[in-house]
């Protein structure tokens, strides 16, 4: 199939082209095989589960601001402390991400119509919902509580009917994400406009590619994995049980083979985010594109050897711990190439603090932290003092939601005139950005100082010696939850009655800002032609006269 | 990057940094007290990270509030910044740099790891015999004391037979046996520790000061995690597989062990502590200890193991296990000798 006949999915009058001039409100509620309406299907979605989990995690901070266990009953705190971390996860970063930003935007930038396989697109998006149906659901049956990790034989016991439904739930949204990455891998490959060079392609994609190639490798892993614990559940068999002959610890290299990845999945498209952002807001080109786009690529690679760095503490032969201390510190060098190609790409800029700026380069801010209170987590005899405490919890919100979520945040801010034809209000922007900002740092820094003090993760009580930092982490907890409002009010306001944008608001220089906002069906009347590198500021006049001359001396 | 700082602002800047990072390497205060030999080699490795850590930290975040400010647009300023697409250079410093540093932490690392028993878990040149039931399949031998105090050979099968995780002997003890082993079983939600050389159980840890103690660690149901944050130790206990962690308690005082490892709605009452003795008051507490019955010990030990200040008395109403429970769930262990459950 190609992008060019595009199956009808609304029974209107067909135009030229197969397909109604513009999409009705109810459009966006079928399977409907346009990427950029996938692409929103799966952006609402996320925001939605985003809410959800975000509940979840106010709840437990409210839990955690008294040492006693005496807010919510133990058994459910289990259940939303698993289900806060696989909501934020497979619902909301992953599909926000990947999903929504990774459909909108991939054919935008390589001058496609569509991606390479429309229908396995929808089918991808629409496993969503039942996964997020039976998650749901799962708390019927008491919610599966043995943490986002489930390991056995924890997870064997404890609430199985819920616990079976959270298999379902991750295997669903794991077929997902393996059809999603096939098709960003062929329509990159495949797709790209003819005048468009592997050498000009937007960092975005290449961190996609980077990303989807990772994806299809481990996932897979996962899913085995998952299917043994849903046997060992279901059908008696003892594939992770010791008295039957079984290995808990098997479980836990099938698990993280995948899910250390997944931290990758969930940073590698933002990574590609702030390389279309940062140059565009600071009006200069990207600092160094190959080795941003090569570092993807190492991430990729080295990510794939790295997962036995959670198991520290667990069944490790000494071998391990040293090949995996080794491994997990060199993925440092690839992301630090990043984070200074970033700032070198500031220094000398003309920055423009629009929203989107705020939060790619409060981003910058929070990944520096984040990524040195990695590399000490990684020295496998360091680890063995703060594993599983909240030291570990600090450093992954650190670059999660302080990368991940500032970086589909600054994304939103970027890209969404270009979705919705209109600007977001600014004002509103900054009040978000500085909740956010403050939030970030109250929230998640104190955390470090109770796990090195001594208090584990995954606790529904602790010692009063620890009262005065948690309270504090609750505070920014809440400045958190507070901070989503004019977010949310934001989004809403604007998309209904926000000023125009026009096709490129920013200025910038990519092929999605060469087409109307929104786009229409097809995205182009006639396919751009690619004339210019895709980060080529500061160079002579845009446009007319500098094409011929761009194009010889394209520097990559 | 063609605004090079002038060399005297550089040399400035770079001293400050180096000042402020060397400062806070040594005087964080953020690890809690050393109670263990293995605790200082942990501190040290964390120390030269954070040192490291703050000059790059300082360095980063200063040059991006510093673009910040320097490179902002000026109002009525619509041109762009310099086309600079890199700089070779550069961009080999920084990825060098950062190399060699990760490179001489993991090299560091390791010898950290090495200097506390991190490679010879299970004792694998270890001064006991080789175990005589499973000579073939050994990979590792068992410490004679323990041999010594089996009587369930098919119960230490499983630390002959199957790789044993954690910490062994350090490079000073290579060869030794340990002063004093303890069997340590967890399970929802307490921890259980048995004296095979005096047949004492009970549910708090007393050790003696500055000898060389090995905990064999094993779980009755789900995993579990020892670890006693003074001593900068940690090792899952896991159905099934045996482990072992082997250090000296460099401090008298009472500590806390505490479950690491979600193990059910109550992990986070799942706590006892480590008494950490003088050698005298050591002997005084194993006399004491032998001196009751066999019978009522173990019971009064679990009512004791659950002090006034236990976390799990704010919660003993709800949790299913109650101390006569306790012991019933002890006897049900005795089969297995030592806290060792059979491999199935």
């Amino acid at each position: 199939m190609t992008s060019a006949d595009l199956p009808l999915s609304a029974p209107v009058a067909p135009s030229s082209h197969g397909h109604p001039d513009r999409w009705k409100w109810y459009d966006y509620f079928t399977f409907n095989v346009d990427h950029k309406v996938i692409g929103i299907q799966y952006l609402v979605s996320a925001f939605i589960f985003y809410l959800v989990g975000g509940f979840m995690a106010v709840l437990m901070r409210t839990e955690l601001a008294t040492p006693d266990s005496d807010f919510i009953n133990p058994n459910l705190y289990n259940a939303f402390l698993t289900n806060h971390g696989t909501i934020m996860i497979f619902l909301w970063i992953i599909p926000a991400a990947i999903g929504g930003f990774g459909n909108y935007l991939i054919p935008l930038m390589i001058g496609a119509r569509d991606m390479a396989f429309p229908k396995l697109n929808a089918l991808a998006f629409w496993l969503i919902p039942p996964a997020g149906a039976l998650l749901v659901a799962s708390f019927f049956f008491g919610g599966a509580q043995a943490g986002w990790t489930s390991y056995p034989p924890l997870s064997e016991i404890t609430a199985n009917t819920a616990q079976t439904l959270w298999i379902l739930v991750i295997l669903l949204l794991g077929t997902s994400s393996i059809l999603g990455s096939v098709n960003f891998l062929v329509t990159i490959w495949k797709m790209r406009v003819p005048s468009l060079g592997w050498g000009q392609l937007p960092l975005f994609c290449w961190a996609m590619v980077a990303t989807a190639a990772l994806a299809l490798f481990s996932t897979p892993v996962l899913a085995a994995g998952m299917i043994l614990l849903l046997f060992d559940i279901n059908f008696g068999t003892s594939f992770y049980k010791p008295e039957g002959g079984g290995d808990v610890v098997v479980y836990q290299h099938l698990f993280w083979f995948y899910s250390h990845p997944a931290v990758y999945l969930m940073i590698l498209p933002i990574f590609g985010i702030m390389s279309e952002i940062i140059p565009v807001h600071a009006r200069k080109p990207i600092f160094g594109y190959k080795a941003i786009a090569y570092s993807s690529m190492t991430i990729c690679l080295v990510g794939l050897f790295v997962w036995v760095h959670h198991m520290f503490t667990s069944g490790t032969a000494p071998w391990m711990r040293i090949f995996f201390t080794i491994s997990t510190l060199i993925v440092a060098v690839p992301t630090g190439i990043k984070i200074f190609s970033w700032v070198a790409t500031l220094w000398g800029g003309k920055i423009r603090f629009t929203t989107a700026m705020l939060f790619a380069v409060g981003l910058l801010s929070m990944f520096v932290f984040g990524g040195l209170s990695g590399v000490t987590l990684g020295a496998s005899a360091f680890d063995m003092h703060v594993h599983d405490t909240y030291y570990v919890v600090g450093h992954f919100h650190y670059v999660l939601f302080g990368g991940s979520v500032f970086g589909v945040y600054a994304a939103v801010y970027h890209w969404f005139p270009k979705i919705t034809g209109r600007l977001l209000n600014e004002r509103l922007g900054q009040v978000h950005f500085v909740l956010t900002f403050i939030g970030t740092i109250l929230t998640f820094t104190p955390m470090h100082q109770l796990g090195m003090q001594g208090m584990p993760r995954r606790v529904a009580m602790y010692d009063p010696q620890f009262t005065g930092l948690n309270q504090l982490v609750t505070l920014g907890a809440y400045i958190l939850a507070v901070s989503v409002i004019p977010f949310y009010i934001n989004i809403i306001w604007s998309w209904i009655k926000g000023p125009v944008a026009g096709p490129n608001p920013w200025n910038a220089l990519t092929l999605e800002w060469t087409t109307a906002s929104p786009p229409i069906i097809e995205n182009w009347e006639v396919l751009p032609v690619v004339t210019r590198p895709p980060y080529d500021y500061g160079q002579a006049p845009a446009e007319p006269a500098a094409n011929q001359e761009s194009l010889l001396s394209n520097p990559h | 990057m063609q605004q090079i700082p002038a060399p005297l602002w550089t040399l400035v800047i770079g001293i400050g940094v180096t000042l402020i990072s060397l400062w806070l390497g040594q005087n964080n205060h953020w690890l809690p007290e050393q109670a263990s030999e293995q605790a200082p080699l942990v501190d040290e490795l964390f120390n030269v990270m954070v040192t490291i850590g703050t000059a790059l930290f300082i360095v980063v975040q200063g040059a991006i509030i510093y673009s910040l400010i320097r490179f902002r647009r000026r109002q009525g300023d619509h041109s762009d910044g310099l086309p600079i697409e890199g700089n070779l250079p550069l961009e080999a410093f920084w990825t060098a740099i950062p190399a060699i540093i990760v490179v001489g932490l993991s090299l560091y690392s390791v010898v950290v790891f090495q200097e506390m028993g991190g490679f010879s878990p299970g004792g694998h040149h270890h001064g006991g015999t080789m175990v005589a039931q499973a000579p073939q399949s050994s990979v590792v031998d068992v410490p004679t004391n323990l041999l010594a105090q089996a009587n369930d050979a098919q119960a230490n099968d499983i630390y002959s037979q199957m790789q044993v995780y954690g910490f062994g002997a350090t490079p000073e003890e290579e060869g030794k046996a340990p002063d004093l082993t303890v069997n340590v079983t967890g399970m929802q939600y307490a921890w259980i520790f048995r004296y095979p050389d005096t047949g004492i159980v009970d549910g708090e840890l007393h050790l003696p000061v500055g000898r060389d103690v090995q905990l064999l660690i094993q779980a009755q149901d789900v995993i579990h995690s020892f670890w006693v944050p003074q001593f900068r130790l940690k090792q899952d206990a896991l159905p099934g597989q045996p482990a072992e962690l082997r250090f000296v308690a460099s401090r008298e005082g009472t500590y806390p062990v505490v479950c690491a490892e979600l193990c059910g709605a109550y992990h986070g009452g799942m706590r006892t502590q480590v008494i950490v003795h003088s050698q005298a008051d050591y002997e005084t507490w194993v006399n004491s200890r032998l001196a009751q019955a066999p019978g009522e010990a173990e019971g009064q030990t679990l009512a004791l193991g659950h002090g006034p200040k236990d976390p799990l008395d704010r919660i003993a109403d709800q949790i299913a296990i109650a101390p006569q429970q306790m012991v019933r769930l002890t006897n049900q262990l005795k089969p297995h000798a030592d806290g060792l459950p059979q491999k199935g």
